[in-house]
């Protein structure tokens, strides 16, 4: 069967990338247990070990395994982000996914064959940006930033004739990626260093008399009525005052869902489907892989889809769905 | 001794506002180099760019280097050729979007506080595409900065005072707060000089919108640490208009620099011109950027 779109999936750890082979992923992408990955929360990711035996269990069944060193090397210390590339590399990897300019050199000079994919987190999101990086870089594929609308994303690979990676399902961050210190200005650790945004530590939810308060360090972050699911205090989904109204000035606690666009994006020219979600846990990767299987196989036998299948509402961000920046009008 | 640098008009000030203002930072402020130009949305360029030129000789003939200052996102084809022909002419230009670099054909250019540079592998591929000053992202430690100047051939910059820019976003906020679309936004930004204020669901204020970024709620004051930064190699310090007496704060900043104030006797006089907008200073000591520490070195 030809394949619709590379469906690309979260590997928290060695059992989540288990499953997410099992339920038919193409490829997994996971990072290293440290700070070299954007997505570093406890109980996550992989040793070198790990790593070694699911890149085996996943070329077993099939399935590409990309490791991602997306974060932004510290100053004095980019001997450990230099030893993940080389790790990844050494323990067959099919691609490393990075953002940081020095790290992208390091790759391309010490692993030119090794595959670049250019992270989200580098956030190229015009055509003179994914210019920069394939030729001074040569990264193979782009994961472009979650703010383009479809007929841009479409405009972008003409323009370029770039292996387009785009997100499907999962979290959606506002601001431009890897140059968002939101979380940082708040708690101290961010997402470009520390590979954390709000985290886990930093969150307080108090009972007040006004409702149900959530707290990123000592910022407040929302108050939620009995009648509102309470969302994680993520800064920029917070609700605020502003010119004295509570309002959520960036965007709505929702997940990003484009099963009703995915024609779109094929006819776009987009290479792969990625579902976010390494911090979530087993049967999250399970319901979305599984899910996107079936709606990718049967797009490919040109069968519609016929809607969200109601257990994808059930692992929804907020249990709400957005088109995100794909639907215009979103700015 | 380092240098005093004016960072660009980061909000949607008139053309009438901005002529006067550089005007009086021309004639009368110890800035060494003025940047000039949008860096947060191309919309608002053509209110003003007519006047850019002459701004740029006024500020020559004060003394004074100028550098053109670039956004931070160029998305749009409109964007791309806009900001082509900036770079075309003989001015330094100021990079805030790596992919700037590509429209440069090797110029020398510095690297702006709104792209990464948290490292000395960045650092080092940055100078071999030809910059020549790197600003620190407002992110980085006081160690950190120190590191990255003990490892610089080129000129290091670190923005010194005023809200930081903490996000840059393709949506369009104020517009959002005003039910606006972005491609529609009656330029309600214009309204705000120094920003609109966003409080937290007590009250209390917490962050800055202007536009598509986001900013910090207090003023960034590193007159404490202007020492110990300029003794691990910094060279220059960036002060970000606001809608204040910049002339005064730049007078403060090159007064401590130079030795004939404290930073104490310095801080008094902000505190007066600042008034009632806090200070931060978090990043610089390991910390949440919104902190304000009094003794860090405790």
């Amino acid at each position: 069967m030809t394949r619709y779109l590379e469906l690309v999936c979260p590997a928290g750890n060695p059992a989540a990338l288990r499953v997410a082979v099992d339920a038919g992923a193409d490829s997994v992408y996971c990072g290293f247990r440290d700070c070299t990955n954007a997505r570093n929360y406890p109980g996550l990711n992989f040793d070198r070990h790990e790593l070694r035996a699911g890149i085996t269990y996943a070329h077993a069944r099939g399935c590409r395994v990309f490791v991602a060193v997306n974060t932004f090397p510290r100053a004095g210390k980019i001997e450990s982000w230099h030893r993940a590339i080389d790790d990844a590399a050494a323990c067959g990897a099919d691609a490393v996914i990075v953002a940081d300019l020095g790290l992208l050199d390091y790759a391309m000079r010490q692993h030119p064959k090794l595959r670049r994919h250019l992270s989200v987190q580098a956030a190229a999101a015009s055509a003179l940006s994914i210019r920069f990086y394939m030729e001074k870089f040569e990264v193979s594929r782009v994961v472009l930033p979650r703010v383009l609308a479809v007929h841009e994303v479409s405009n972008l690979i003409g323009q370029t004739g770039v292996e387009a990676e785009v997100f499907g399902f999962g979290s959606l961050g506002t601001m431009v990626e890897g140059r968002c210190f939101l979380s940082s200005y708040m708690t101290g650790r961010s997402p470009s260093s520390d590979g954390v945004c709000a985290p886990a530590e930093c969150v307080s939810y108090r009972e007040e008399a006004g409702g149900l308060l959530s707290c990123l360090g000592e910022v407040m972050i929302n108050c939620f009525g009995s009648d509102e699911p309470a969302a994680y205090p993520t800064p920029c989904k917070g609700r605020f005052l502003v010119r004295g109204h509570p309002r959520y000035i960036f965007e709505e606690p929702t997940g990003l869902n484009v099963i009703p666009l995915l024609s779109a994006l094929k006819a776009s020219g987009v290479t792969a489907l990625k579902i976010e979600g390494r911090q979530r846990g087993r049967n999250y990767v399970a319901t979305v892989v599984t899910a996107f299987r079936g709606i990718l196989d049967a797009l490919a036998e040109g069968r519609e889809p016929t809607g969200t299948p109601d257990v994808l509402r059930t692992v929804a961000e907020g249990q709400r769905e957005t088109f995100g920046a794909y639907a215009k009008g979103w700015r | 001794m380092s240098k005093l640098t004016l960072g660009p008009v980061q909000f949607h000030w008139s053309a009438a506002q901005r002529r006067d203002f550089y005007a009086r930072m021309a004639d009368e402020s110890p800035i060494s180099c003025a940047y000039l130009g949008e860096v947060v949305c191309s919309k608002r360029l053509p209110w003003f760019e007519n006047d850019l030129t002459l701004t740029a000789e006024r500020l020559q003939r004060a003394g004074k280097q100028v550098v053109f200052s670039t956004p931070a996102l160029i998305a749009t084809d409109r964007e791309v050729s806009m900001i082509a022909s900036i770079c075309q002419g003989t001015e330094l230009i100021e990079v805030n979007d790596f992919a700037c670099i590509s429209l440069l054909d090797g110029k020398e250019f510095v690297s702006g506080p709104l792209v990464n540079v948290f490292n000395e592998g960045t650092l080092d591929a940055l100078i071999g595409m030809g910059a020549v000053r790197i600003n620190t992202p407002i992110e980085l430690s006081a160690s950190a900065i120190a590191t990255l100047a003990s490892k610089s051939s080129v000129e290091i910059e670190v923005f010194a005072f005023g809200r930081q820019p903490l996000a840059i976003s393709q949506r369009c906020y104020h517009a959002r707060a005003s039910d606006l679309h972005k491609d529609n936004c009656q330029f309600v930004c214009g309204e705000d000089v120094d920003g609109m204020v966003v409080a937290q669901l007590n009250g209390r204020p917490i962050l800055t919108i202007n536009g598509t970024q986001t900013l910090s709620y207090g003023h960034v004051t590193l007159l404490r640490e202007l020492t110990e930064l300029q003794a691990s190699g910094v060279t220059h310090f960036r002060l970000s208009p606001h809608a204040l007496d910049m002339v005064e704060i730049a007078t403060v900043y090159r007064a401590v620099l130079d030795g004939t104030f404290d930073a104490e006797e310095g801080l008094a006089k902000l505190r007066e011109s600042a008034a009632p907008i806090p200070f931060i200073n978090g990043y610089l000591h390991g910390r949440a950027g919104m902190e304000w520490l009094t003794n860090p070195a405790a």
